[in-house]
Formats: C-alpha cells, sequence, structure tokens
C-alpha cells in the first residue's frame, strides 16, 4: 500500500512537473513573446514615457526667455527644500523696479521627484523631463541652476 | 549581534536570518532558536530601516506628507497616497469629483495586481522555482508602464492629491488598461500550470503555518493572511471608500489557514481586482480630475482616521490636528507590522524547511513594518 502511494505520488509530481515545464519550453521556442529590453545597448531606440519624472527643468525659447516669476510657489510645495530662488530687481528704462529672479537653484541630489513644484507653479515655468541617466562623478555636478545664462522673464507673464 | 550566535542553557541552538538574507526580501533580523531542525521560537528585530516616517510627516504639510507614504509600503504605492488623500479630504470635507475617484480605484486595483504578481514570483523563488519570477515580472511590467505614462514614476508615484488626483490620465490610458486586462486573463492560467499544481509545491505548502481564525484576530493580521483563517477583513467591503461600493466583486475568504490557502486567496484576488477594474474602466465619468481647494490646507481642530485596504492587508492613517498647517501627529497602522507578530505563533512546530514559506506567504515588506 506505501509503495503504491509512494509511486502514485511520484509519477503525479513528476506529471505536474513537466505541465510547467512545457510553459517554460513554450516561451523558450517563441523568441516572439519576449519583451526583454537590452538596455545599455538600445539608447538610441528607448524612449521614455513623456510625463516621466526625471528631473526638473526649466524651458526656454528660442529668445532665452522663461515664464518665471521668481513667486517661490515652487520652494515653498517643495518637502524637502530642493528649490531655493535667489531673486534680484530688475529696474526697467522708465525706472520702475520689478521682482525678477537672478538664479533659480535647483538640487538634484536632494530631489525625490514628486512633482509637488510643477503642480505648484501658476505659470507653468517648471516642468519634469524625461531624462533619467542623471548620475555624475562629482556630486557638487547636482547643483544646478536651472535658468540659462542672460536669459529673462517672457513678456506679458505676471 | 554576536550574543545571539550560538546555543542556549537548553542547547538549542540560535540562529540568526538576516538583517541581509534573501528570504527576508529587506532589512529584517530574525533569530530562530532550533531544537534540532524543529522551530521553538522566533524572535524578530526591528529597525534595521526606520526613517522616522511618522515624525517626518509632522514637519511637513497635507499635501506634501503624501509623497513619504509611497515608501512604506512601496509596493502598494498608490493605496498608501490614497490612504493619505482620503483622510486629509475627510477632514476638509471636499467632494472629491466622481472622474477622480473611479480613476483612484483603477490605479489602486492595478497596483494590487503588480504588489500581488511581485509577491507570486518572490515567494516561487524563494521556494526553488526560478521561472515564474519572469513571467509575473513580464505582466508587472505592462502595469508599471501604464504607471510610468500616467503618473510619471513606476514605483513611488505621488499621484494622489488631496481632492483628486493630480493630472488627467494619458491618453492612451483607457487602451492601455484594457490592453492589460485582456492579455492579464490569458496568461492566468499560465500561473497556476506553473506553480499552483506542482505537486512539490503544494506539498512544502499545504498543512504549513496554520493560523486559526482566533489567532488571526487576536494578532490583528489582515489581510490576505486574515482572509485566509476565515475572517472577513477587507476594507473594501466592510468601510467602503470611493467607489467601491458600486462595483460589484467577492471578498475571497478560505478557512484552510495554512499557507497553501494563503498563496490561493492572493492568485483569486488578482481575478477579482481584474473584475472591478473592467467594470470601472470603460465608464470612467467626464469631469475635474480634482476638486478645487484651498492654497494652504488647514485640517480643523480634532482627530481623523481613514482606513483602507492595501494589497497586503489593513493600513490605518490617523491624524491628530491642532488646526495647523501640518498634522500635530500622525500614526500609520500597517499591515506588515500586525502579519509578522504572527509569525512566531505560526512557525513553532514546524521545521526550518516550512518557515521559508511561511515567510513567503506572510508577503512581508520590510519598510512598511519600520516606516
Amino acid at each position: 500500500m506505501f509503495l503504491k502511494d509512494y509511486i502514485t505520488d511520484v509519477y503525479r509530481a513528476t506529471k505536474s512537473l513537466l505541465t510547467g515545464m512545457k510553459l517554460t519550453g513554450y516561451y523558450f521556442t517563441h523568441h516572439k513573446e519576449i519583451i526583454t529590453e537590452q538596455y545599455p545597448d538600445n539608447r538610441t531606440t528607448l524612449k521614455l514615457a513623456d510625463r516621466f519624472k526625471g528631473e526638473v527643468w526649466m524651458p526656454h525659447d528660442e529668445n532665452n526667455e522663461h515664464a518665471c516669476t521668481g513667486c517661490s510657489s515652487c520652494e515653498i510645495a517643495c518637502p524637502n527644500g530642493t528649490i531655493k530662488i535667489i531673486s534680484k530687481f530688475d529696474v526697467s528704462p522708465e525706472g520702475k523696479r520689478k521682482k525678477a529672479i537672478d538664479q533659480f537653484v535647483y538640487r538634484l541630489d536632494m530631489c525625490t521627484m514628486c512633482g509637488l513644484c510643477v503642480e505648484a507653479c501658476p505659470t507653468d515655468a517648471i516642468k519634469m523631463r524625461n531624462t533619467f541617466e542623471l548620475s555624475v562623478f562629482d556630486r557638487n555636478n547636482l547643483i544646478k541652476r536651472l535658468n540659462e545664462p542672460g536669459s529673462k522673464i517672457r513678456e506679458g507673464v505676471e | 549581534m554576536f550574543e545571539e550566535i550560538g546555543t542556549t542553557a537548553e542547547g538549542d541552538l540560535l540562529i540568526n536570518v538576516g538583517p541581509q538574507h534573501p528570504a527576508t526580501h529587506g532589512v529584517l533580523h530574525l533569530v530562530l532558536t532550533l531544537n534540532g531542525e524543529i522551530i521553538k521560537k522566533v524572535e524578530p528585530h526591528l529597525g534595521y530601516i526606520h526613517r522616522s516616517i511618522e515624525k517626518m510627516c509632522e514637519s511637513l504639510s497635507y499635501r506634501q506628507f503624501i509623497y513619504v507614504t509611497s515608501r512604506m509600503d512601496y509596493l502598494s504605492a498608490h493605496i498608501n497616497n490614497h490612504a493619505c488623500a482620503l483622510v486629509v479630504e475627510k477632514g476638509l470635507q471636499v467632494e472629491v469629483p466622481l472622474r477622480a475617484q473611479y480613476i483612484r480605484v483603477i490605479m489602486d486595483e492595478l497596483t494590487r495586481i503588480a504588489s500581488h504578481e511581485l509577491w507570486w514570483s518572490a515567494m516561487s523563488m524563494d521556494l526553488g522555482a526560478f521561472t515564474p519570477y519572469f513571467l509575473a515580472f513580464r505582466e508587472r511590467e505592462k502595469i508599471n508602464e501604464i504607471m510610468e505614462e500616467t503618473c510619471g514614476a513606476r514605483l513611488t508615484m505621488n499621484y494622489m492629491v488631496p481632492g483628486g488626483v493630480m493630472a488627467e490620465p494619458h491618453p492612451d490610458f483607457q487602451k492601455k488598461v484594457k490592453a492589460f486586462v485582456a492579455d492579464f486573463k490569458k496568461t492566468l492560467h499560465e500561473y497556476d500550470e506553473l506553480i499552483t499544481g506542482n505537486i512539490i509545491f503544494q506539498n512544502r505548502m499545504k498543512g504549513v503555518g496554520y493560523l486559526s481564525p482566533e489567532d488571526a484576530i487576536s494578532y490583528g493580521c489582515t489581510g490576505p493572511v486574515a482572509r485566509a483563517s476565515g475572517v472577513k477583513s477587507d476594507i473594501r467591503k466592510i468601510a467602503p471608500y470611493d467607489v467601491y461600493d458600486k462595483v460589484e466583486f467577492d471578498e475571497i475568504i478560505e478557512t484552510g489557514g495554512d499557507c497553501f490557502t494563503r498563496y490561493q486567496v492572493r492568485i483569486k484576488e488578482m481575478s477579482q481586482s481584474i473584475r472591478i477594474i473592467e467594470q470601472l474602466i470603460d465608464n470612467i465619468p467626464d469631469g475635474d480630475f480634482q476638486a478645487k481647494t484651498k492654497a494652504v490646507l488647514k485640517l480643523p481642530k480634532g482627530e481623523f482616521y481613514q482606513r483602507v485596504e492595501t494589497a497586503r492587508g489593513e493600513l490605518g492613517v490617523y491624524i491628530v490636528s491642532e488646526g495647523a498647517a501640518q498634522p500635530y501627529r500622525i500614526k500609520f497602522r500597517s499591515p506588515g507590522f500586525s502579519n509578522l507578530s504572527a509569525l512566531d505563533h505560526m512557525v513553532r512546530g514546524y521545521k526550518i524547511g516550512d518557515f521559508i514559506a511561511i515567510m513567503g506567504t506572510l508577503d512581508l515588506v520590510i519598510p512598511d513594518i519600520d516606516r
């Protein structure tokens, strides 16, 4: 009786094992259903989703103009103190003093890519970019200035 | 901890599992007391990944603290964020647009499927099967792509905000979810073929790690662990939030209480999640994706509590507010902590080989235990 149970067990185990192996064999012979990406080799064709939160950036148009008014909404919204806005006062030809950004400092080393700064921005001046290979050799390089040198605020953005 | 190596006064062997051990899937330290091969006691040592999230939240505003909770139970990040958003909405008495509620529930269920798939693959690998890892990750990748397109991240999404969701879903969202659902239904039988029906696997799981309903309740177990012992504990049924009261699905309750039952509960839950998504995906109503809220959120003075069903069990968020822009105190009731506390009771008298199976079916996420 014991021997019969034992043999039945071995038979059932082998059968169930082969059922599983059949599935493995199916995918072994059907290469088209493999979806693995060969990452560093496919850099040229790899496209991440547009919304992928890689890093914060400030889009500039062809006249080197941005939309940041320096209102500090993003600085307040950031949970980690990633953003620091250093503002200055521009003097217009009529002699009016207007607040503008001098430096938009973004610390990538402290950023968690939560996207709350983009959500808080009233003028859509900052966005998340889908770049992702962001490692550098010196961590000082992670402290970035987002507004380009010589850039100024776009006309009409308040 | 060198004092925990060696033998006890009774001649029992002490063995350290972790903090770096492949079967614990994280930095969990367990001290096993062994009499030969039989486990006499398990003592979990926590705190290796404690980041004081609760204390951190006290210095963050009600919009900001949500992103931290993605780092607790990172496999059900969406559901954690959902709980936090819900408790803030409860305090502010904001009516969330129906569209946002639908999107939230779809996202929650996708997260649940992704989490169960990762559990299935990791648990199978602990028990010696390597193919499941690739099979489940293939399906999980599709969910991750949906998340990436809509939320902008694959694991720590931070898509829920108080009052709704952060952005409109991607234009391809419905199409991709439907394609995933269709694919998933076709491939779900592969899970059973590969592992569930395997006799070797069944022999390792059946009758191992028994947890009675009384013990499940007294240890505070929730989620699939409690439901496998026959305890009704699905928050989606007990206290429905968002649109869970409008969808039809079954609460999977089994009475076996052993490892194999816990395994089956999770496998069946995946098809129930699919059922929920199918009911919602075609009927997402038009409207706003976010309710209008003030720039600075201030909860009125008082105490607020909201519980949700994550992939692992009941997550409770408790906020004490003094009327300021930051919470006075936050407490998270995490499912992993309570489920881990039952481990000692479950493994006593079983062999050390069964220990891995029991650990696997508890589906522990260590950052969720320590927070």
